[in-house]
């Protein structure tokens, strides 16, 4: 009996050998098998960040439905495959293999928080698989390797976004940070914020760190309140900035709270209640934009999903889009010429702006400053700001580029009359100014 | 010195709720050396359950004292229910084997337990309704004390007080204490063993979701993983109060409360930065060990080897 069960055992495991073998062979050379192309996908849709995966799935179903509809991409059709990875770094890393090596797709999306995209990343690398973040804002991701690129800006300029406006704007002289220690998202922020804030003449006066679930926030918030700052900056993911805001707010603190595109989802309205207010977020674009594309989008996807879209879901929208574009510029799926196809996107006219990948092969674009409005659980478009030494898009008129250089405060309805003329004057790169000067 | 008290508040207040769910852990070490790992989760559930009380009574609608109270104590008695189903069909029949199993048993149970949740309501934070309104009291200067703190106090000390009296002042506590202090006697003098085990894990885990009603009163988000870390923790209080030890386990969970709190208050001011918040509690379950392994409060039993 033994030696039958013994038997069957040595048999097995050399028939799955054989066949990882089999598999291991044509990992880098995926190639789509009949009229679809396999891409994968993957996020958080079951853990702590759920809504950023949702979001993310959503926004690349809508762009690949419609692709689809207008024909596909070289004729064939795109598929996406998605994984959840439950929000931990572990299971990112382990969903991307499966993605690559099982399903054989010719590239990936995700994730979006940077830990995650960091796990991952050297995988689709080694594999050399073009991994295109859509919303992975820490630097860190995309210097894994020339496979890795992201359609949205990184930290460094996310962060002195927020410092610009809290000092130019916002006046202040002193901030308080309170980020999350487990998270590489909010650790480049709190740095980046820092260094811009110092620059412009204020003092970072006390740095407080949280760990993601955390449930209570009162010691650090006690502490802070001592010190009066101006501004509390919060650089976290929504589930724990809800509570914090609540908690600061019960403690008799009145500051304005400010932080980033984590806190882009719609449980925050749920969790942080009236305590979201003064509150400003940095972000990659506002829903409230009149610009016909953005409204079209905005559209669609509420049509299809019953729910408005967030950033998130603009950027894989963004991401899936520019994903389609290089595969028809590369003329297939060969992993090494879409890489280079991907690497290559200049003007690219998305939702969020126009995309064009740096050396570093990540997007250099404009963010945009937004007050939260509790009451109506919705976000306002507060300004735009400019990275330094961006150079406005090809056919920028004159508005957009005093919106640049002043870095002032636009109203939307400005930005309405300036969108229109533009469109008027130009329609082939109205699309590109539309975004930009938001 | 406001500041000072305003972080002892605040430590007190998260001790309180470790010392509800550390109850449960030291009761059922008390009665069967076993050391309850789904007891966390417990404390979770009890938050849920009371989320979906709150909403489907429609007392999130029309917050209202009553709608509290009825929430708090359905979701006991339903945790309670919980917590003897439990017993019944994941540790009663492993009991006669090596206390090790039963310990694999209910690590097991903890996972089953919190990812069976993810599973149901998937793994996205919500926010729990807010009941009773939420007003800041001063104590004085720029100490303020909240409602749901209030609460948090008033109800715990109660439900302390009525498990001290169920356990010296009635027949089940006699039992209760006749079983922890031998089983097989206890048997032999004619106590259904088996039932009192199912009350003191009816006990607990209706301690614990007190513990969780109170804490999603208090920060609104509730999330099935929730209870790793306050379950930890509490298991944690029930060893430095020493375990098996009533009081020490409220001693316990007051202590780490206030001991991770002024951590993060002042800690930077002697080098420790707020991350090690978890630590702290960690840190004096070690020294506790080395120092004085029966805990604050506990005997010390030679173990029969």
């Amino acid at each position: 009996m033994t030696r039958i069960f013994l038997a069957i055992c040595v048999v097995t495991s050399i028939l799955f050998s054989f066949s990882c073998v089999q598999k291991g062979g044509d990992v880098n050379t995926a190639v789509a098998t009949g009229d679809t192309i396999k891409v994968g996908a993957y996020g958080d849709t079951t853990g702590a960040t759920s809504s950023f995966g949702q979001s993310t799935k959503n926004g690349i179903q809508l762009a690949f439905d419609e692709i689809n509809a207008a024909g596909g991409v070289n004729g064939k059709k795109l598929e996406m495959i998605f994984e959840d990875d439950q929000g931990t770094p572990e299971k990112a890393k382990t969903v991307i293999s499966k993605l690559i090596n099982q399903d054989k797709v010719v590239a990936v999306l995700g994730e979006v928080a940077s830990s995650n995209s960091l796990a991952a990343a050297p995988v689709a690398q080694e594999a050399r698989i073009p991994m295109i973040t859509p919303s992975s804002t820490n630097p860190k991701v995309t210097e894994v390797g020339d496979y890795i690129s992201r359609v949205c800006f990184i930290d460094p300029f996310q962060g002195s976004v927020m410092a610009k406006f809290a000092a130019n704007t916002l006046k202040a002289k002193t901030a308080a940070i309170l980020g999350d220690n487990s998270s590489d998202y909010s650790k480049g922020l709190t740095q980046f914020f820092e260094q811009e804030f110092t620059k412009l003449g204020g003092t970072v006066i006390t740095k407080q760190t949280y760990a993601q679930k955390d449930q209570d926030f009162k010691a650090q918030l006690t502490q802070m309140r001592d010190q009066k700052p101006d501004v509390i900056y919060v650089p976290g993911y929504y589930g724990e900035v809800g509570i914090i805001a609540r908690q600061a707010r019960e403690l008799g603190m009145t500051q304005p709270l400010l932080g980033g595109d984590g806190w882009d989802s719609p449980e925050l309205w749920k969790l942080g209640g009236a305590a979201l207010k003064p509150a400003y977020i940095s972000n990659h674009y506002s829903a409230d934009n009149p610009a016909p594309e953005i409204q079209n989008f905005v559209k669609a996807y509420q049509t299809k999903f019953n729910v408005a879209p967030d950033s998130l879901a603009a950027l894989a929208y963004d991401s899936a889009k520019v994903l389609a574009d290089a595969i028809k510029r590369a003329g297939g799926t060969d992993s090494a010429k879409l890489k280079e196809a991907i690497n290559a996107t200049k003007n690219f006219a998305g939702v969020t702006g126009t995309i064009t990948l740096d050396a570093s092969r990540n997007a250099v674009k404009s963010a945009v400053v937004l007050e939260l409005d509790p009451a109506a659980s919705k976000f306002n478009f507060k300004e735009t700001i400019y990275p330094e030494g961006m150079t406005p898009p090809t056919a920028a008129t004159t508005p957009a580029n005093s919106n640049m250089t002043a870095n002032t405060t636009a109203n939307s309805n400005t930005t309405n009359a300036a969108t229109n003329t533009n469109s008027t004057a130009n329609t082939n790169t109205a699309n590109a100014n539309a975004n930009t000067n938001r | 010195m406001d500041t000072f008290v305003q972080q002892l508040v605040n430590g007190l207040t998260i001790g309180s709720i470790y010392a509800l769910i550390a109850l449960g852990y030291t009761m059922v070490y008390g009665i069967l050396r076993l050391i309850n790992f789904a007891h966390g989760d417990i404390y979770m559930v009890g938050a849920y359950t009371g989320f979906i009380l709150a909403t489907s009574l429609g007392f999130a609608a029309n917050p209202s004292a009553f709608g509290f109270v009825v929430t708090l104590i359905g979701s006991m008695a339903i945790a309670a229910a919980i917590g003897m189903a439990i017993e019944r069909f994941a540790y009663r029949p492993v009991r006669k084997f090596s206390k090790m199993t039963t310990l694999i048993t209910a690590i097991g149970m903890s996972l089953f337990i919190e990812y069976l949740f993810v599973f149901i309501f998937s793994g996205t934070p919500r926010a729990f309704p807010q009941l009773i309104t939420n007003d800041s009291y001063t104590l004085f200067g720029n100490a303020t004390i909240s409602a749901s703190q209030i609460l948090i106090f008033v109800v715990s000390i109660l439900l302390m007080i009525a498990l001290q009296y169920i356990i010296f002042y009635t027949k089940m506590g006699k039992a209760m204490r006749a079983v922890s202090f031998n089983l097989n006697s206890a048997k032999l003098m004619g106590i259904n063993t088996d039932f009192v085990i199912a009350f003191t894990f009816a006990l607990g885990s209706a301690l614990a979701a007190a513990g969780g009603v109170l804490t999603a009163q208090y920060n609104p988000k509730i999330d099935p993983l929730m209870g790793i870390m306050y379950g930890l923790k509490a298991f944690v209080a029930a060893v430095l109060g020493g375990i098996g030890n009533i009081p020490g386990a409220v001693l316990g969970g007051l202590v780490i409360g206030a001991a991770e709190t002024l951590v993060v208050g002042y800690g930077s001011y002697i080098g420790i930065p707020s991350t090690y918040r978890d630590a702290v509690a960690f840190a004096i379950l070690i020294l506790v060990l080395l120092i004085r392994p029966a805990g604050l409060l506990g005997s010390n039993v030679q173990e029969k080897v």
